[in-house]
C-alpha cells in the first residue's frame, strides 16, 4: 500500500496491572491512513481510542504489532530518525484548559516545539508565531497573552497552532472538540478542514460524537473493547452499516429533527460494556449483540472485506 | 395555574462575588404543563443550571440571591411560591414533590453509603414507610430502572457500579417518592450513546407511567428532538425563544436559535456541507449589555439592538421570541434555509 502514510498492523497495547492482571486496552487493530485523508476513530468510552493514538505517536510502546509511518517501522527509529518522526506527527488533546501551561505566553507555547527542534530561529520565530496565529483565526496581539485570557474555542485554536508550528504531516486529534460548546465546535472543525485543504495534512480524528466524526472523516474505524469491528468510508458506514454494534450505535444517536425522531425505531442494546479486564470469549460484542450465535462465544471473528473498501469483523459475514 | 405545574415569572438570580455581581439569570419566564417534557437549551454558562437549581432552591445564599420574580408550584397543599419558602418547607418539597437528576451521578450519590440506604432514606423520610416496606419499594424502583439483580445491588456502593448504572440509581432515587416534577440537568451528557439511548428510553417510559413533568436541560439538540414537547432557548441569562419542539425546529425566529441549528452536523446529511459556527463569545454576565445580549454576534443586528432590550414578541400561540426582527417595522429577513428545516 504505497499511498498509505500510516499503516497499523495488528497493533496491541496491554497494560499490566497489580495482581497479575492484564488489561488489553488495544488488542490487535489493523488499519491504514492515506496521505491527505482524515480517518475517524469512534467507539464507547474505554474502548481504547486514546491508547491507540498514544501508541501510534510513540507515547506508549506497542505490546505487539507494527506501526509504519511512511513505510518505516517506528519502533526501530533511533536518534535522528526518531527526532524527525516526532516532528512529522503531532497530537491535539481533548482538554484545552489542561493542555496549555498557564504560566507561559501564547507565543512561547506555540514556539516551544520550534525551539526544541531548532526551527525558525531569531527574527523568524515571532514571524512564524504570528502567521500561525492568523492561520488558526487568532491575531498577532494574542501572542503575549496568557491561556486564562482565552475562551475554550480559542484555547483549542492555540493548541492547534502549537501542533502546526513544526510543520507536521500527520495530526492525531484526540477528542479535540468534546469539551467545547456546540457553536464553538463548528469553528474548530471548520479550521481543521481548512488547514487540511491548505497544508495537505493527514488526520487521525478520535471522538465519540459519530455525527461530527462522519462530518469530518473520509473513512471511519469503529472500535469496541480494544478491537476494530468495522472499517469503511463515512458514506458506507452510514448507508450500509454491517456490524451489529455499528448498527445499534447509529440507531442510538438522536437526530436533531423531531419529525425524523418520531418515525425512528431504535435498536436498544441490553446491558453495559463489559470490563476490559474480563472481556467475553470470542467476539467482544456478543454479550450485547441481538444476533449472537454459538460460534460468537467460541472464536473471535476475523476482519473480512464484504464489499470493496468495507471491512467487518462479525461471524454473520464469515 | 390552568394546567401548569410550574410557572417561573421574571426570575432574576445573581451571585455576589468579591469581584462583583454575576447576573446569572436575568428575567426568565416559562411554564411547565402537567405531564410534559420541557427542554432548556443554550450555551455553557447561559444560566440553565442556576435556573434549575433555583427551582429546587439548591443554590446556597449567600452567594446566590433571588433578586426578583416568583416560582409558582402546584404542590400537595395547593399553589406555593418557591421563592418564599423556608428551608424547612423546601425540604419537604424536595425529594417528595420535586426530584433532580444531575450530569454527574457522583455529586448526588453519597460514596460512603450503600445504594439501598440512599434510596430508602427518602422513602422513610417522606413517605413514612416502615423499613421493610421501604426496602421492598427500593428494590422495585431498581428493577423499574432496569438494574439486574436489584437485591444484590442494594448492598453495593456507588463506586462499584458503572456510569450508566449510577445514572439509573440516581433516577431511581429521584423517582422513588413519585415527584410531580423531575429536573434532569444534562442527564446523559457523561454517558456513551448506546447507554444514553437506554436512559432516554427509560425516562420516557417512566414519565408515561407516572405522569410526571420533566424539565430537561441539555445542549444536545438531538436529545431535545427525541424527548421534548416544548423548548426554551436560553442565552446570557434570558429565554430568547420558546415554543413547541416543532416551532423551535421548523419555524424558529431568533437568530441565535438559527445559529444553534446550523452549527451541528446531522448524521443523516451530507458531510460536504460546511457547518456555520456562531462567531464570537457570549457577553460577560458581570456587565451584560443593555440591548439584546446576542447583538455582538448577530449577523442581522440593527442599531436598536444595541440600544434597547427586545421585548418578547408573540409569534403564535405560545411561541415567542425576543428579537427586534419581529417588530412590525423591522426589515424582513429570510430565515436561513437549513435553520431547523429538514435537510434530506
Ligand atoms: N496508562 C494506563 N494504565 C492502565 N490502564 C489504562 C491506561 N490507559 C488506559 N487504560 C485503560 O485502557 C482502556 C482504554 O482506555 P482509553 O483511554 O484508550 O479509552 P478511550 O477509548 O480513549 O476512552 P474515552 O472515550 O473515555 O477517552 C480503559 O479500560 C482504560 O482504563
Ligand atoms: N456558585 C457560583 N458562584 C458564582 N457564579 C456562578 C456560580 N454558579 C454559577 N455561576 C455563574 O452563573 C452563570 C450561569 O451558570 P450555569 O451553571 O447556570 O450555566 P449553564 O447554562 O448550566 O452552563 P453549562 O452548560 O456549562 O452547565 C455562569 O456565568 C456561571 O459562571
Ligand atoms: S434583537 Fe437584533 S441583535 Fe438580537 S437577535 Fe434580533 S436582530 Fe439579532
Ligand atoms: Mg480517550
Ligand atoms: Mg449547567
Amino acid at each position: 500500500m504505497s499511498d498509505a502514510l500510516l499503516e497499523v498492523n495488528n497493533m496491541k497495547k496491554h497494560f499490566h496491572l497489580a495482581g497479575n492482571q492484564t488489561l488489553k486496552a488495544v488488542d490487535g487493530v489493523t488499519f491504514h491512513i492515506k496521505r491527505g485523508e482524515t480517518f475517524g476513530l469512534v467507539g464507547e468510552s474505554g474502548c481504547g481510542k486514546s491508547t491507540a493514538g498514544r501508541t501510534i505517536i510513540g507515547l506508549y510502546d506497542a505490546t505487539e504489532g507494527q506501526v509504519l509511518f511512511d513505510g518505516q517501522d517506528i519502533s526501530r527509529l533511533k536518534g535522528k530518525g526518531l527526532k524527525q518522526y516526532s516532528r512529522k506527527i503531532q497530537m491535539v488533546f481533548q482538554d484545552p484548559y489542561a493542555s496549555l501551561n498557564p504560566r507561559m505566553t501564547i507565543a512561547n507555547i506555540i514556539a516551544e516545539g520550534m525551539d526544541i527542534h531548532g526551527l525558525h530561529r531569531g527574527k523568524a520565530r515571532m514571524e512564524r508565531v504570528h502567521s500561525l496565529l492568523e492561520a488558526v483565526g487568532l491575531n498577532q496581539e494574542h501572542a503575549n497573552r496568557f491561556p486564562h485570557e482565552f475562551s475554550g474555542g480559542q484555547r483549542q485554536r492555540i493548541g492547534i497552532a502549537r501542533a502546526l508550528a513544526i510543520e507536521p504531516e500527520f495530526i492525531i486529534a484526540d477528542e479535540p472538540i468534546s469539551a467545547l460548546d456546540v457553536s464553538v465546535q463548528a469553528q474548530v472543525v471548520n479550521l481543521f478542514k481548512k488547514l487540511q485543504r491548505e497544508l495537505g495534512l493527514t488526520y487521525l480524528f478520535i471522538a465519540h460524537d459519530l455525527a461530527m466524526v462522519k462530518h469530518i472523516s473520509d473513512r471511519i474505524g469503529v472500535m469496541y473493547l480494544g478491537k476494530l469491528v468495522e472499517v469503511t468510508t463515512s458514506e458506507m458506514l452510514y448507508s450500509n452499516p454491517q456490524h451489529p454494534y455499528t448498527q445499534s450505535l447509529l440507531s442510538a444517536i438522536p437526530i436533531p429533527d423531531p419529525d425524523v425522531e418520531r418515525r425512528r425505531e431504535r435498536i436498544l442494546l441490553k446491558g453495559e460494556v463489559p470490563s476490559p479486564l474480563a472481556p467475553p470469549s470470542g467476539c467482544p460484542f456478543r454479550t450485547r449483540c441481538p444476533h449472537a450465535m454459538d460460534v460468537c462465544a467460541e472464536r473471535m471473528p476475523e476482519m473480512k472485506e464484504t464489499e470493496p473498501g468495507h471491512h467487518v469483523a462479525c461471524h454473520l459475514y464469515e | 395555574m390552568s394546567g401548569n405545574l410550574l410557572e417561573v415569572r421574571d426570575l432574576q438570580v445573581s451571585f455576589r462575588t468579591y469581584v462583583g455581581e454575576i447576573q446569572s439569570v436575568r428575567g426568565v419566564t416559562f411554564s411547565v404543563k402537567k405531564g410534559e417534557v420541557l427542554a432548556i437549551v443554550g450555551e455553557s454558562g447561559c444560566g440553565k443550571s442556576v435556573t434549575a437549581q433555583t427551582i429546587m432552591r439548591l443554590n446556597p445564599s449567600p452567594p446566590s440571591v433571588i433578586k426578583y420574580g416568583s416560582i409558582l408550584f402546584e404542590g400537595k397543599d395547593g399553589v406555593v411560591d418557591i421563592t418564599k419558602m423556608s428551608d424547612k418547607q423546601m425540604e419537604s418539597i424536595r425529594g417528595a414533590e420535586m426530584g433532580m437528576i444531575f450530569q454527574d451521578p457522583m455529586t448526588a450519590l453519597n460514596p460512603t453509603m450503600t445504594i439501598g440506604k440512599q434510596i430508602t432514606e427518602g422513602l422513610l423520610k417522606h413517605q413514612g414507610l416502615s423499613k421493610n416496606e421501604a426496602n421492598k419499594q427500593a428494590v422495585e424502583m431498581l428493577k423499574l430502572v432496569g438494574i439486574s439483580n436489584p437485591e444484590g445491588r442494594m448492598d453495593q456502593y456507588p463506586h462499584e457500579l458503572s456510569g450508566g448504572m449510577r445514572q439509573r440509581v440516581m433516577i431511581a432515587m429521584a423517582l422513588s417518592c413519585r415527584p410531580k416534577l423531575l429536573i434532569a440537568d444534562e442527564p446523559t451528557t457523561a454517558l456513551d450513546v448506546t447507554i444514553q439511548a437506554q436512559i432516554i428510553e427509560l425516562m420516557k417510559s417512566l414519565q408515561e407511567k407516572t405522569g410526571a413533568s420533566i424539565i430537561l436541560i441539555t445542549h444536545d439538540l438531538g436529545v431535545v428532538a427525541e424527548m421534548a414537547e416544548r423548548v426554551a432557548v436560553m442565552y446570557a441569562g434570558m429565554v430568547v425563544e420558546q415554543g413547541t419542539v416543532d416551532e423551535i425546529f421548523y419555524n424558529s425566529q431568533h437568530p441565535y436559535t438559527w445559529g444553534l441549528h446550523r452549527s451541528v452536523p446531522r448524521l443523516d446529511s451530507n458531510s460536504s456541507e460546511e457547518l456555520v459556527p456562531i462567531p464570537g463569545t457570549p457577553p460577560d454576565l458581570f456587565a451584560p449589555p443593555k440591548g439584546c445580549p446576542f447583538a455582538a454576534r448577530c449577523p442581522y443586528a440593527m442599531s436598536i439592538c444595541t440600544e434597547e432590550m427586545p421585548e418578547q414578541f408573540t409569534v403564535s400561540g405560545e411561541h415567542s421570541a425576543a428579537c427586534w426582527l419581529l417588530h412590525p417595522d423591522a426589515p424582513k429577513v429570510e430565515r436561513p434555509a437549513i435553520a431547523g428545516g429538514i435537510r434530506a
